[in-house]
């Protein structure tokens, strides 16, 4: 079945939200699709449920993402959930999977909502039961109010890693530690932004007020920390690592990785959009205009997927994208567009002033992303890190060669979990700089789809033709 | 790399098979494209497949399978020297048929090619719908009837090119990807090829560049006429051994060594556009599951559209140049059925020795020729 | 590996089992929040090398947290939410299609 949309917009977190109500409020038929259950993106899980217990501890930011929630689902907009796209075309018809059925929608414009990802922490042992990322924790916690039955460590570099412990500290939650991974560089080369990061009082204030709490509760805290190992067999044991050229070592059963996040650009790059390598954030990002268009036709992008500035930037990158959208298709003038959009604009280069700190002080230590030969990077097809650099050596200077060679990349995460260090090696094994390694290129299906699902799309009653006969 | 004795243009299936045959008796550098090139040997089924080849020249049916004969050998030479293991394995061939006109068409093309094949000898069989099923009880109910032949088989292509860049490092040549060669001249007796990244002299030179051979063979005086054709392929999860239900291999649809089941493929005219679309997509599946209604349910995790490289007449083509001896070029569609003969007999031609005899007729002077009415 | 806050305890209540044992969650919670509340560390083996693997992210980017819901193998836990009497099994190795293990 086929519908017909003005705008499709993929992905219902903050941004996606955002620009579905802006749209709606410049008269665009618009859909909203996406992958979850629920609405909130990644940040607001679970936010639509009201959960009145976990406020407390997740803080001012989850309640302004119920009301934001709410009011998108009042908004009277359409609202796919439970599905996933798995197409886009250059004709703009988007594939899509619902409850295994295929579907399709096309559209005039589609905006790309689809946000960031946790970046990658290839650690030795980061494949063992008992290692995952600061981010799935969080979201065990928001959608569960799971929390950790014995105290855990949390390992790595950024924001997130305090705010999860703080959450847990208010929860009253024991930490372990954590054990810092940004060098003492990142402090040098973030200092000359503090100044314009001062605009963002409240991040700024939020950030002592995090660490603070880790000293009143006396959680232990490893500072520039380097070659992390998570230990153990069957399930982690114990999370190792080098501070002050001497090896630490800590008991636990569950170490909780984070190195930032990146945008997630799996779309952009199946789409063929150009992208720009970001060497801060050590991502690549989507080229985008000032109205979140991207260099194909018809599709833009809001929030983090076009570049990680966080729950608050992406609602104004989903106005901005919306009304860009709205002007493009004859909704509204270029000046009612400029006008509706300057207050959001405002409120983004205030935003985006704290980033650059925040960008420097946690950008990952090159070992963070440089693991030795022995550890597994691809988790997928169990390529180690040392095959990548062999194959490097042999003639993989970009990512489809080094997975024509070795089969990284090549499973059910179509290379999401791999890429960033299989390029990192590549980049250094190679001497290249990393701008100039290709990245995969993904293709459709952007995920799985079964065969009985594809094959529904073609008539029951005639046999498809027989196209490989004389062939091979 | 100090001056090498050849130059191979090329660093697909067809350029790094003879490179590396050229390898043991010559320095050899071997330039190619960036990571983004079109490069049929990433995006090919793995087949090494003689059911179908030659229909009308004999010659060609000769030499694909006179490559399928050496290829157990040459697959175990790959793996002594390399460790890398090609999952070479001549398992015999199925083409499974849905309709009486395919069932018609297929029975009829195979005893042609038997008539063709006259002392070479060409063993097929036609299987019935009770035939196919208890060769593979898991076939679908639409399934009418088969070709089989116990010539065909399978490698992988992505260990092949593996094993062979891996062993053209171990021999001292050189794999030069990052090059994309813009020129060729002959200055002194010496041929001088110029990339983006500089010039790079030799005496000998073969173009193997797949869709690019076209192009560059011109500038030596040879005429490639190849075009593209697109084919689109779908993998599925990594599956349990089994699924198809059988050991001999299909040309739809096999399990590969991991368990993955590889699904093709389309033949389209869409130039140099190697993108997958969602109709072709879905055909696919659509035929893969009324072979094999088992896949139903099996999770489509990548799929991907190549180009394949294709003369007028779909064999290939050899030559050396006329005006500009010294220079060759090779080129043909099935670079993995061909590989092991490309590896010994056409780098040993290319080396300086005889012209292996089935490939005296694939040269580009047959395109010369009007056809006959 | 994890336990629920007291103070989130509310909602329906529903059960699923996971390899035969009964495990009760509320409504909206994820099949993958079942496997770390019923405290099983590994929700499957890979089909690669048969080593162990938990949920790594809980957003549909590493397909870690695969496992057999009510006879379809390979499904992503933390992407589907839990129905009452759901089976879930966990994912041992490759996925065997319309074999015993998936009926
Ligand atoms: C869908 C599909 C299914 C197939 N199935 C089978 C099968 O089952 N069995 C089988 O035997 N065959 C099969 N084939 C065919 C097989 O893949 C090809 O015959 C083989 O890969 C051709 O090798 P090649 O080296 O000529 O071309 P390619 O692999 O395309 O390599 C050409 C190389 O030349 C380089 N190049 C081009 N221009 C330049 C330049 N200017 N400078 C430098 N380098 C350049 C390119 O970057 C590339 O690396 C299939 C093909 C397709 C598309
Ligand atoms: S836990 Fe990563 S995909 Fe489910």
């Amino acid at each position: 079945m086929t519908e017909r949309f003005e705008l499709a917009i993929v992905g219902a977190g903050p941004a996606g939200m955002a620009a579905a109500l802006e749209a709606k409020a410049r008269g665009l038929s618009a859909v909203v699709l996406d992958e979850q259950p629920r609405p909130g993106g990644q940040i607001y899980r679970r936010a639509e449920a009201r959960d009145a217990r976990l406020e407390a501890a997740l803080g001012a930011e989850y309640a302004h993402g119920m009301a934001l929630t709410e009011k998108f689902l009042a908004g009277g907009v359409a609202y796919r959930p439970n599905t996933t796209l798995w197409d886009l075309s250059p004709e703009l018809r988007l594939s899509v999977l619902r409850d295994n059925r295929a579907g399709e929608i096309d559209a005039a414009h589609v905006i790309l909502a689809t946000g960031a990802m946790e970046r990658p922490v290839p650690v030795r042992g980061w494949i063992l039961p008992g290692a995952m990322s600061v981010g799935a924790a969080q979201i065990l916690l928001k959608t569960t109010g799971a929390v950790p039955d014995k105290p855990a460590v949390l390992a790595g570099s950024g924001p997130l890693l305090y705010l999860l412990a703080a959450q847990y500290l208010a929860a009253g939650v024991e930490v372990r530690a954590l054990v810092e991974t940004q060098p003492g560089a990142n402090y040098r080369a973030a200092a000359p932004y503090l100044l314009p990061a001062l605009w963002q009082r409240k991040l700024l204030l939020k950030g002592a007020a995090m660490l603070r709490d880790l000293r009143k509760h006396g959680v232990k805290r490893w500072q520039g920390a380097s070659s992390l190992a998570v230990e153990g067999n069957d399930a982690c044991t114990a999370l190792t690592f080098a501070v002050n050229g001497k090896r630490e070592r800590i008991e636990t059963e569950l170490v909780l990785l984070h190195e930032g996040v990146i945008p997630n650009v799996h779309v952009t790059m199946a789409i063929n959009g150009g992208h720009d390598w970001d060497a801060t954030q050590l991502c690549w990002r989507p080229r985008l205009d000032a109205w979140g268009a991207t260099s194909v036709d018809g599709v833009s992008v809001a929030g983090d997927g076009g570049g990680i500035w966080g729950a608050e930037a992406a609602e104004h990158t989903g106005r901005i994208a919306a009304l860009g959208a709205a002007q493009r298709l004859g909704k509204i003038s270029e000046e009612a567009r400029d006008r509706a959009a300057s207050h959001a604009r405002a409120s983004l280069a205030r935003l985006r002033g704290a980033r650059q700190f925040l960008d420097l002080l946690y950008k990952p230590a090159p070992g963070q992303r440089l693991p030795p030969d022995d550890v597994i990077v691809c988790r997928c097809e169990e390529v180690t890190a040392g095959t990548l650099r062999e194959v490097a050596r042999i003639g993989a200077i970009g990512l489809t060669q080094a997975k024509t060679y070795t089969r990284c990349g090549m499973g059910p995460c179509q290379g999401r979990m791999c890429g960033p260090t299989v390029a990192a090696l590549v980049a250094d094994e190679r001497k290249m700089p990393e701008a100039s390694v290709p990245p995969y290129r993904p293709r459709a299906p952007y995920k799985p789809v079964t065969i009985g699902a594809l094959a529904a799309a073609v008539d029951a009653d005639t046999p498809p033709p027989d196209a490989s006969a004389g062939a091979h | 790399m100090n001056k090498p004795d050849v130059i191979v243009i090329g660093g697909g299936l067809v350029g790094s098979a003879i490179a590396y045959g050229l390898s043991k008796n010559a320095r050899v550098l071997v330039l190619d494209e960036g990571d983004r090139a079109f490069r049929a040997t990433r995006g090919n089924f793995g087949l090494v497949w003689v059911q179908s080849k030659g229909f009308g020249a004999p010659h060609y049916a000769r030499w694909s399978k006179r490559s399928a004969d050496l290829w157990a050998d040459f697959a175990a030479e790959l793996k002594d020297a390399t460790g890398v293991d090609t999952h070479h394995k001549r398992t015999g061939g199925v083409h499974l048929l849905l309709t009486e006109q395919e069932v018609a068409a297929r029975a009829a093309m195979m005893e042609q090619l038997r008539r063709e094949a006259g002392n070479d000898g060409y063993d097929y069989e036609m299987l019935d719908a009770a035939g196919v099923r208890s060769l593979l009880p898991n076939v679908g109910p639409r399934v009418l009837g088969a070709s089989f032949t116990p010539y065909d088989g399978v490698a992988n292509p992505l260990y092949t090119i593996r094993a062979l860049h891996t062993s053209l490092a171990a021999r001292g040549a050189q794999y030069s990807p990052g090059h994309t060669v813009s020129l060729i001249d002959k200055e002194a007796g010496v041929f001088v090829v110029r990339t983006d990244k500089g010039s790079f002299h030799a005496p000998k030179l073969l173009i193997a560049a797949g869709l690019g051979t076209r192009r560059l063979a011109e500038l030596v005086g040879i005429r490639v006429p190849v075009n593209p054709q697109r084919g689109q392929v779908l993998v599925t999860e990594r599956l349990a051994p089994g699924v198809m239900g059988g050991g001999v291999t299909f040309t739809n649809a096999r399990q590969m060594v991991e368990g993955s089941v590889i699904i093709g493929d389309s033949q389209e005219d869409v130039g140099l556009d190697n993108r997958t679309t969602v109709p072709v997509i879905s055909n696919i599946a659509a035929r893969a599951m009324t072979c094999f209604p088992v896949l139903e349910k099996a999770q489509i995790v990548r799929a991907w559209g190549a180009l394949r490289v294709m003369s007028p007449d779909g064999l290939p083509i050899y030559a050396e140049s006329k005006t500009m001896p010294g220079a060759f070029a090779a080129t043909c569609h099935s670079g993995v059925t061909l590989c092991a003969a490309h590896a010994r007999e056409i780098a040993g031609w290319i080396a300086g020795g005889a012209r292996p005899e089935p490939t005296l007729k694939l040269v580009p002077e047959r395109f010369d020729v009007p056809k006959a009415a | 590996m994890f336990r629920r806050l007291p103070s989130a305890d509310a909602g329906a209540r529903l059960r699923l089992t996971i390899d035969g044992v009964a495990v009760e969650l509320r409504a909206g919670e994820t099949v993958a929040a079942a496997l770390f509340l019923a405290g099983s560390k590994a929700g499957r083996t890979t089909p690669v090398s048969g080593t162990p693997r938990g949920p790594y992210c809980m957003m549909g980017v590493c397909f870690d947290c695969l496992v057999q819901i009510d006879g379809e193998g390979n499904r992503q836990a933390c992407m589907i939410e839990a129905r009452e009497g759901m089976v879930v099994t966990r994912q041992m190795g490759a996925r065997a299609l319309g074999g015993k293990a998936e009926s």
